[in-house]
């Protein structure tokens, strides 16, 4: 092999360096308006009226929408109305929208819009929400249209509830020698893609809509809008050019909703919207926050048996993706252990917060940082090495999922191998705690990680190939390059597979939902595998209608020839053959007369054997199949104020073989960088109305130049059959034990367990000194 | 006090060419860089000089172009990332793998640029104190430092 594997440079490198990589927001026309939202400054008010009466005299503006009452959206329950009407349920809600001729004019008319609210009682938690005397975040949940198997509960704040039974968890605690519980939660944070969203709608005299927009799922956004308004899907057309970081926050549809809406006002004109930061945070979809309460139980000798799972995913104020996420709670529940009896109930609850979108792991590190916190517990009870204990218990072929699938080495990958040598390389048996002298101790936590994808069985991904007449091709696919790379790795493939250059590939860039076959989402870590399989099964076609027609130029079999370097020729005699420039626009005789035509590759790949879930048991197929690995973090904690440092971010990842190597590196790194964000700081910080304080970079802080630890990352390639090349998902996995392996070492660090997120010094001085 | 209300015309001087523009006296310069001059490399991220991807040469130092006006620009050398073609920073951040989605990119290379002509000999403080003012969601820094460092350790 000679492309995989390799460090192939991004295609759009170049670009990206000299500043001509363009993103949504770049694009601009003469005559084009601007939308600009106005947010609710409560997190649940009675609207009793909207005044636009002075905003509507500021000359240059277009239109307002405002009050008016749109089809309600939202993916698995229609709850939400893209403006708000009546009531407005999170600080952040649309109540208006105003179209000018500039940003700055709509900018000032939308803060002459007058609202005038009656607040009302806030849910501010989803442990709150659950309470019998809560508020009522939707008055009327069960006269909502939704999705068959969504199953609201009337009459309180419960969206929807899944189910795990796996074996029989009585027998589970009876066989549970040892046991904890303990209560875990941390609030709604955001992803801060650096690109805030943007999209710009238009609304042609024929009827057709074009959006251009910053979104990983431009054919998602063409089929939602279809389905909300009524709208044939054929005239909705989509184009996302680059994404400035989407890491799910830009797998939801909002802001092109609103664009379209605001379009229509002004009689289809182009009409951009740009989040600010501030709305970007609030307004837009945001990271979910989670209240969990974790029972496990093994034997002396700690043997797992039993694990029971209650999981409050905080839902915010729409349902949208929370339920498919509350789900993925579920399917993943507990780490990648042997556990023979398991029940989870996972609740997507209603509060007055913002309302999540997937984030990169899909509850993955989430359910990981409380049921890694239990296992240390745990450990800590048995008196037993943290890391031993998950190596006696670490899920192999043969056993079963959460879900009750049947696992083996191609779907669950090398757990033991993983804690192996995240054992080595932490220097794990020099002691989980070192001191350094009477202020500073070093501290370390591990945890295991492994993530399935929950995505609808139907999901599909299509590739065409093309070619240029010097035999150069070009591949087009549904993939949005958000930063991933996926877009080069095809390349790689598809090179591989012709045995050329990777630079001979050119790819398109864009995703252009009417030229562009569809790739379902660019999400779950599933591009190289999706996309990747339609790559080859694309290139393959190409290669038989090229041999197709060199068979009958060189009076051969097809089967005889290969292709290599641009060119088709025999196996046994390499010189005898032709140039791909003969043949991919048809072959010409010397006398004249052509045969064949334009080679157009095409492929199309659909998950197989994913299934739903049974709604008593959960039993079901999730997904193709569990990247998995193990993680460890090294603090150095002061003792004397709680301030700590990130010194070594550890992590093994199984993600089987590895495409682009420095490319991956990147995804896994980055992706632990934002995983200690998340766990050690990131979070929105609400007051008691259920508003949020820290709207902004400079109160909302990531992870900064200079704060970044060591990474050290190893991979181990235990190949996914179904796989091209035998590779696993890797832009999520890196993030996925960050939050716990902190939480774990800090609470080593400490002396104390920790509980909540972010784990900022103040919060682990109130765990210690035991206060509020 | 100097009070200017509707549009004024200025000329700025940006990579090197003059460029006439009729501006509003509130306009940032990003605002006008992108809207008005269609040179979109500076990003808008937070528009609060928090984030940096707006960064921008001013007479050679970095500014978050968020953070300035149009109308006090003329009279100053701009340089934006169009203006830098095959620099050592653009090719090191292309070697190192220093940028995923590449929002942030320009930003970050005008900064190290600037970094890079004015304080060659920076020490990792230095670097630090400097590049902690943009931040990048992709990538865990590590190739952003290997990138800069390349290029001031390897003179
Ligand atoms: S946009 Fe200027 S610093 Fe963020
Ligand atoms: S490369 Fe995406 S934010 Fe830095």
């Amino acid at each position: 092999m000679t492309n995989i594997g390799k460090s192939v440079i991004r295609k759009e490198a170049e670009d990206k360096v000299t500043g001509r990589a363009k993103y949504t927001a770049d694009y601009s026309s003469v005559g084009m308006l601007f939308g600009k939202t106005v947010i609710s400054k409560h997190g649940h008010a009675r609207i009793n009226n909207i005044d636009v009466s002075e905003a509507e005299k500021v000359p240059g503006v277009r239109a307002i929408v405002a009050g008016e009452r749109f089809p309600l959206t939202g993916e698995e329950i229609r709850d939400r109305p893209p403006i708000a009407v009546d009531k407005i349920r999170y600080h952040g809600e649309v109540t208006a929208i105003v179209v000018a001729d500039s940003p700055s004019i709509a900018k000032k008319a939308a803060t002459l819009i007058h609202v005038d609210y009656v607040p009302l009682p806030v849910v501010n938690s989803p442990r709150e929400a659950v309470k019998k005397s809560a508020p009522l975040v939707h008055e009327n949940v069960a006269l909502y249209e939704k999705d068959e198997g969504v199953n609201p509960i009337p009459e309180s704040n419960i969206a929807n509830h899944t189910k795990i039974r796996k074996g029989n968890i009585k027998k589970g605690w009876d066989q549970s020698e040892v046991t904890v519980e303990n209560n875990f939660s941390f609030p709604p944070s955001d992803h801060i893609a650096m690109e805030t969203r943007s999209a710009i709608a238009e609304i042609k005299p024929n009827g057709d809509i074009h959006i251009k927009t910053s979104s990983q799922a431009p054919f998602m956004v063409k089929e939602l809008l279809s389905a909300y308004f009524n709208i044939e899907v054929g005239k909705i057309i989509v184009d996302t050019p680059l994404v400035g970081g989407g890491y799910g926050g830009k797998a939801s549809v909002q802001l092109e909703i609103l664009a379209y809406l605001a379009s229509k006002a002004v009689g289809g004109r182009v009409v951009k919207m740009m989040n600010e930061r501030e709305e970007d945070l609030i307004s837009s979809p945001c990271h979910m926050g989670l209240d969990a309460t974790v029972k496990i139980g093994c034997t002396k000798e700690g043997i797992l048996k039993a694990a029971e799972l209650t999981y409050l995913v905080d839902s915010g104020a729409y349902s949208d993706k929370a339920i498919h996420l509350s789900r993925a709670c579920a399917v993943d529940c507990t780490g990648p252990y042997r556990i023979d009896h398991i029940w989870c109930d996972s609740y997507a609850v209603y509060t007055n917060h913002p309302y999540p979108a997937p984030y990169r792991g899909f509850s993955h590190a989430e359910v990981h940082f409380v049921f890694e916190r239990a296992m240390d517990i745990l450990a800590r009870k048995l008196r037993m090495d943290p890391l031993e204990l998950r190596r006696k218990n670490a899920i192999l072929p043969g056993d079963t999922s959460p879900t009750q699938v049947v696992l083996n080495r191609s779907t669950v990958g090398d757990v033991p191998q993983c804690i192996e040598k995240v054992k080595e390389l932490s220097r794990w048996n020099e002691g989980q705690i070192i001191e350094v002298d009477k202020r500073y101790v070093r501290a370390k936590g591990i945890a295991c990680v492994w993530k399935n994808s929950t995505i609808p069985p139907e999901s599909s991904s299509g590739v065409v190939i093309t070619f240029n007449e010097d035999g150069t091709l070009n591949l087009i696919s549904g993939v949005v390059e958000i930063g991933t790379g996926t877009k080069t790795v095809l390349a790689q493939m598809v090179a591989e597979y012709f045995r050329m250059d990777t630079n001979d590939v050119y790819v398109r860039m864009n995703v252009d939902t009417q030229a562009t076959p569809e790739h379902w989402k660019t999400v779950a870590s599933r591009g190289t595998l999706m996309a990747g399989r339609a790559a080859l099964a694309a290139a393959e076609d190409a290669i038989n209608q090229i041999k197709d027609i060199a068979s009958r130029v060189l009076k051969v079999r097809p089967d005889d020839l290969e292709v290599g370097n641009r060119r088709i020729f025999l196996r046994e005699e390499p010189n005898r053959g032709l140039d791909f420039k003969e043949v991919v626009y048809g072959y010409t005789y010397p006398e004249g007369n052509a045969i064949g035509g334009q080679i157009i590759g095409r492929g199309n790949y659909i998950l197989r054997n994913v299934t739903h879930l049974d709604p008593e048991t959960g039993k079901g197929n999730p997904g193709p199949e569990w990247a998995v690995g193990a993680q460890v973090v090294e603090v150095e904690f002061d003792r004397r104020d709680y301030t700590y440092r990130i010194l070594k971010a550890i992590s093994v990842l199984d993600i089987g073989k590895v495409l682009n190597y420095k490319g991956a590196l990147g995804q896994v790194t980055g992706a632990m960088c934002m995983g200690l964000g998340f766990g050690g700081r990131e979070s929105f910080i609400f007051d008691q109305q259920g508003r949020v304080l820290n709207p902004q970079l400079r109160t909302y802080r990531p992870v900064q130049f200079g704060e970044q630890p060591e990474y050290i990352v190893e991979f181990v390639e235990t190949p996914h059959i179904d796989a091209p090349f035998g590779a696993r998902g890797a832009g999520e996995q890196g993030l996925l034990g960050m939050p716990a392996a902190l939480g774990n070492s800090l609470s080593v660090a400490a002396g104390v367990e920790l509980f909540h997120l972010p784990l900022i010094p103040e919060s682990i001085w109130a765990e210690k000194e035991g206060r509020e | 006090m100097l009070k200017l209300t509707g549009t004024t015309n200025i000329t700025l001087n940006i990579n090197g060419e003059k460029r006439p523009v009729t501006v509003r006296p509130s306009e940032t310069l990003l605002g006008i860089l992108r809207g008005k001059l269609g040179l979109t490399g500076a990003k808008p991220g937070c528009l609060n000089g928090d984030c940096g991807a707006c960064t921008v040469m001013i007479d050679g130092k970095p500014m978050k172009s968020c953070l300035m006006l149009g109308v006090e620009a003329p009279g100053k050398k701009i340089q934006t990332v169009e203006g830098l073609n095959g620099t050592p920073i653009q090719r090191s951040f292309i070697e190192h793998f220093a940028f995923q989605c590449g929002y942030c990119t320009p930003g970050f290379i005008m900064n190290c640029q600037s970094l890079i002509d004015t304080n060659p000999n920076a020490p990792d403080e230095i670097i630090e104190e400097w590049l902690k003012s943009n931040i990048c969601r992709c990538t865990g820094y590590e190739e952003i430092e290997k990138a800069i460092k390349s290029v001031l350790r390897d003179k």
